[in-house]
């Protein structure tokens, strides 16, 4: 294109189809906006999920958040926030050319996250050990029949607790661990796996307290593996699981997990970053990259606090 | 594959003149995989697409010509499944919703804004890129076993069927960001490099179908993504959000999958839309009529998708009060349609009509679309949906506005675009006598169908009733027709590429920028720095019958002041 | 307090970036506190409406929205407008079948 100043396009840094260093960094601008925009809905469809199964059935997620260690997600809830001010001084950083600073202040955040994982790897290797994975691997771990488990408030030490108390052993635990082994095998585990179902077929089901919970029948023939209830449910108050309890942790892995392969990716992105800042493309002023990773990394801190408020702080 | 042959014998356009064109700059297999330039991009997507189409049509002609008889006739009722999964699947994320963006979007939109590119080349091709990654895993999906379910992967059937689910579902995925990524890439270009004079309502037609396209696009696939990644997730983990025997909902995955997939028809019709403006008035020499009208509908059609999605599922154990919601919210979203079909009507009215190949396409548009859109109006009124839901009348309603309305646009784009993407003219003969078989075959095919559904012929059955023969075999034959007609289309569009007539800057007469460089440009698109004008304005421009083109009357009114940069 | 880069953009201030901090982190333990706090179906709403806000400053100084095309706001919360109707009706319908499914709800 004639009629340009040619200043302008001695610019190593200005693609050859902008007419300016402007027009290019606000279509870089609007295109991460945008990219942010399909990242909220793609997370959204979980919160729907969230949404739809809480209001439909809060009892689940009443019983289910009290295995969920509320100091470790404030914990995490901190290091976030902490880790989106780092990242957004580093954008300030590379404004204004302060390139070592820019550069400790990507390892601050690049640690701050690895921080959030392992905190997320603590509280993800207490509950498989404990069972308490997503519907079809959900297998509280039945030591001792006939006792609840008790909604451990701090995981640390719900960990010495869990292994002394057990959960129900309603057909729901014994069967659900005779068939893991068999429902693992992927694709088939829809069919295999124990629904909760007890009691004799045509009849409607009952939870463990025996109040009649649907009047759908229950399948004719359940898959193989199924115990039949042996009635030694413990009916104890706080810990009575609900029906459908393992519900809880399928939305809770999914949203956590899927949250946490984006931590991943922010990670890679930043050390990237770091890469470049040590190759010196930052030391013209041009920020641009790390602004539009900064960007990306408040929304994965924005979409962590309020994981942390649905799913660690129910009420 | 045609992508070589255009680089081994120094492209084509390139006779012994060695002519410069985006084809020639750069030789070899790599220089296309990697480049930047959006019109090889678009060219690539093109081969891609209509490679795609053909394997959906290979699936649709063997669908077609089992259902020949009833019971079996050449493939068992699996089999069968598969077929009609695949066409499905194939046609819709291979073909269709990458369709006219990637492959024609990409290559005129930077040349209707006089632009050296889009404003995200990299990102651009990662898209392409993307496309064939997902093209990849949906092939090896189709290898091991194909799928079963319908495109429509409904639980608890898609998390249960032994098929191979997730390479499918995963594929798709991967085509989902291809999509976000031309979206978001054609938003900002949009947004960001319009040319000096270029404001939003001097913008050519096509680009706002392609902008109301995007924001579909970009807000939709998301949650097909999600919904995909649950499912994936459903069979792959057992997480049972929509398995009702581990407290999961089906209904839900129904909710899911609509609310990206019905917007996603309107990704389908609102670029094929754009193109039948710019047709419209070129070939009716006469400025669009109702500009405003038509670019606001657009956006109007791109919001209200939005809104129906609980159409597909008033059957479905939907609550009655939801039902009622959708089912008004779907007869309002007829209403910008219908306003650009009167729009282009006014067009032609006293205009200079030109039977070309490309308004040949356009006029079949108005007619297929129009009775694609009205039986939307059946299929929208709860009391009837009862009664034709799962049957032949949506099968015949969703060809006549996505095959009848987006496939007819795209091959009128196809057409009039041609000789700007290869420098070639086609044979008009050929092309018209294709583009009736194209109609006539069509019609045979789904008018049927919608005879047969009404009568109660339900989708997706392998087998059905004897008083159902002859209208399975009328529509199977009407198939036939309609291979015939592509596979001449093929024909000459290929011979072209060869030994057609060289193609003048502007052969058809028109206004918008991209005419104003050669047939076919330059890699870095135009040589001067254009203003834009009226894009409908037909009047600024005569015909020159030495080059057998058109010329602007006045050539500087459109070329930017020497020094002047902005 | 407004610097500005070489380019023109705006740039932060460190103090504006130190305070949003503190205000997140107080949020942070005013939304924790909340929860010991018993005030029925209410608890939801006031969590949400302290994340939201956490939100906002995020968005607003963190990311820069303050400063910047108002268009890129629009398309960042047009993406919360769509999430809305998805939830609203879907919650809305899944709501109006569950006593076909679960005879006394929503009672239990």
């Amino acid at each position: 294109m004639a009629g340009h100043s040619h200043d302008a396009h001695h610019d190593p840094d200005l693609a050859h189809h902008f007419e300016s260093a402007d027009q290019q960094f606000q279509s870089a601008k609007l295109g991460m906006w945008i990219f942010l925009a399909t990242e909220i809905l793609f997370f959204g469809g979980l919160f729907v999920a969230y949404s739809v199964y809480r209001s439909n059935h809060p009892e689940i997620f009443i019983y289910g958040h009290h295995f969920l260690d509320k100091g470790l997600g404030a914990l995490n809830t901190v290091v976030l926030i902490f880790s989106s001010f780092t990242i957004a001084w580093a954008v300030r950083a590379a404004q204004l050319r302060q390139i070592k600073l820019l550069k400790l202040l990507l390892v601050a955040t690049i640690a701050c996250a690895f921080v959030f994982l392992g905190v997320k790897y603590v509280e993800y290797s207490t509950k498989w050990k404990h069972g308490l994975l997503w519907a079809s691997k959900y297998d509280p771990h039945v030591e001792d029949h006939g006792e609840a488990p008790h909604g451990g408030e701090d995981e640390a030490h719900g960990a010495a607790e869990m292994s002394a108390e057990t959960a129900p052993s309603e057909g729901n635990g014994g069967a659900a661990a005779a068939t893991t082994a068999a429902g693992s095998a992927g694709t088939e585990a829809g069919a295999e796996i124990d629904s909760g179902t007890q009691e004799t077929p045509g009849t409607p089901e009952t939870s463990p307290a025996g109040e009649e919970r649907s009047n759908i029948p229950v399948a004719a023939e359940g898959p193989g593996g199924l115990a039949a209830d042996d009635g030694t449910a413990d009916h104890d108050e706080v810990g009575d699981e609900p029906r459908k309890a393992q519900i809880f942790f399928s939305i809770y892995f999914l949203m956590t997990g899927l949250h946490g392969i984006h931590v991943i990716g922010g990670i890679v992105a930043m050390l990237w970053l770091l890469r470049c800042a040590f190759r010196g493309d930052f030391d013209g002023g041009h920020f641009t990259r790390v602004d539009m990773v900064a960007l990306y990394w408040h929304v994965v801190d924005l979409i962590w606090i309020y994981l942390f408020l649905l799913l660690y702080l129910i009420h | 594959m045609a992508v070589d042959t255009l680089t081994v014998n120094g492209a084509v356009g390139v006779d012994h003149d060695h002519r410069e064109s985006y084809l020639t700059t750069g030789h070899g297999i790599l220089s296309w995989l990697f480049t930047l330039d959006h019109k090889r991009i678009g060219v690539m997507y093109l081969v891609a697409i209509l490679t795609s189409f053909f394997l959906g049509g290979v699936f649709a002609l063997l669908v077609r010509t089992e259902l020949l008889t009833p019971g079996q006739t050449i493939m068992t009722a699996d089999a069968y499944n598969k077929m009609f999964t695949l066409h499905g699947a194939v046609m819709i994320f291979l073909f269709i919703i990458p369709g006219i963006p990637a492959a024609l979007g990409n290559f005129v939109l930077p040349l209707m804004l006089g632009a050296k590119d889009v404003a995200l080349p990299r990102l651009n091709l990662t898209s392409f890129w993307f496309w064939m990654i997902g093209a990849v895993f949906s092939l090896v999906s189709i290898i091991v076993g194909a799928v079963d379910t319908g495109w429509t992967f409904y639980t608890p059937y898609s998390t249960t069927t032994s098929t191979a689910v997730i390479s499918m579902t995963l594929g798709v995925f991967i085509l989902g960001f291809s999509s976000i990524f031309t979206g978001l890439n054609f938003i900002v270009t949009i947004h960001k490099m319009r040319p000096e004079g270029m404001t939003w309502f001097k913008m050519p037609l096509f680009l706002w179908g392609l902008y109301s396209t995007a924001i579909i696009q970009v807000l939709a696939t998301p949650v097909l993504g999600i919904t995909l990644l649950l499912l994936i997730a459903e069979r792959a983990l057992g997480v049972g959000i929509f398995d009702p025997t581990l407290g999961g909902d089906p209904v839900l995955y129904q909710h899911f999958f609509w609310f990206y997939s019905h917007p996603a028809v309107y990704i389908m019709i609102l670029p094929a839309m754009g193109i039948m403006s710019e047709l419209m008035s070129v070939f009716s020499h006469k400025h669009i009529f109702g500009y405003r009208f038509i670019a606001w509908s657009s956006i109007a059609i791109a919001i209200f998708s939005f809104l129906v999605w609980g159409h597909h599922m008033f059957t479905s154990g939907q609550s009655g009060l939801t039902n009622m919601i959708f089912s008004a919210l779907t007869f309002s979203v007829a209403i910008p349609s219908a306003v650009k079909v009167f729009n282009w009507l006014a067009t032609m009215y006293k205009g200079s009509i030109e039977l070309a190949a490309p308004m040949l396409y356009a006029l079949s548009f108005l007619f297929l679309f129009a009775i694609g859109g009205l039986t939307g109006l059946f299929l929208g009124a709860l009391s009837t949906d009862v009664h034709l839901h799962d049957t032949y009348f949506v099968v015949a309603h969703f060809h006549y506005v996505m095959f009848g309305g987006t496939v007819i646009a795209f091959l009128g784009g196809l057409h009039y675009w041609w000789p700007k993407m290869f420098g070639r003219m086609y044979s008009e003969r050929w092309a018209q006598l294709a583009a009736l078989l194209v109609f006539v075959g069509f019609n045979l095919t789904f008018f049927t169908q919608f005879v047969m559904g009404s009568h109660g012929m339900p989708r997706r059955y392998y087998n059905y009733l004897e008083e159902f023969t002859r209208f399975h075999q009328a529509s199977t034959v009407g198939s036939y027709v309609l291979g015939l007609g592509f596979f001449i289309m093929a024909g000459y569009l290929i011979h072209s590429l060869f030994r057609g007539e060289r193609a003048s800057a502007n052969p058809w007469g028109a206004a918008t920028l991209e005419w104003e460089t050669s047939s076919p440009p330059p890699a870095n698109n135009f040589d001067r720095e254009l203003i834009a004008g009226d894009p409908y304005d037909l009047e600024s421009l005569r015909y020159e019958p030495a080059i057998k083109g058109w010329v602007r009357k006045d050539p500087t009114s459109i070329v930017a002041a020497e020094g002047g940069a902005t | 307090m407004a610097e500005h880069s070489e380019g023109g953009v705006h740039v932060a201030s460190l103090k504006l970036l130190v305070v949003v901090l503190i205000a997140l982190m107080f949020g942070t333990w005013l939304t924790v506190s909340a929860t010991y706090v018993d005030l029925g179906a209410l608890n939801i709403w006031i969590g949400l409406a302290i994340a939201t806000g956490k939100a906002a400053l995020v968005g607003l100084y963190y990311m820069h929205l303050r400063w910047d095309k108002p268009f890129n706001a629009f398309v960042f919360l047009t993406a919360f407008v769509l999430l809305g109707l998805f939830v609203g009706i879907t919650m809305m319908d899944s709501a109006h079948y569950q006593h076909v499914i679960i005879p006394d709800w929503p009672n239990k």
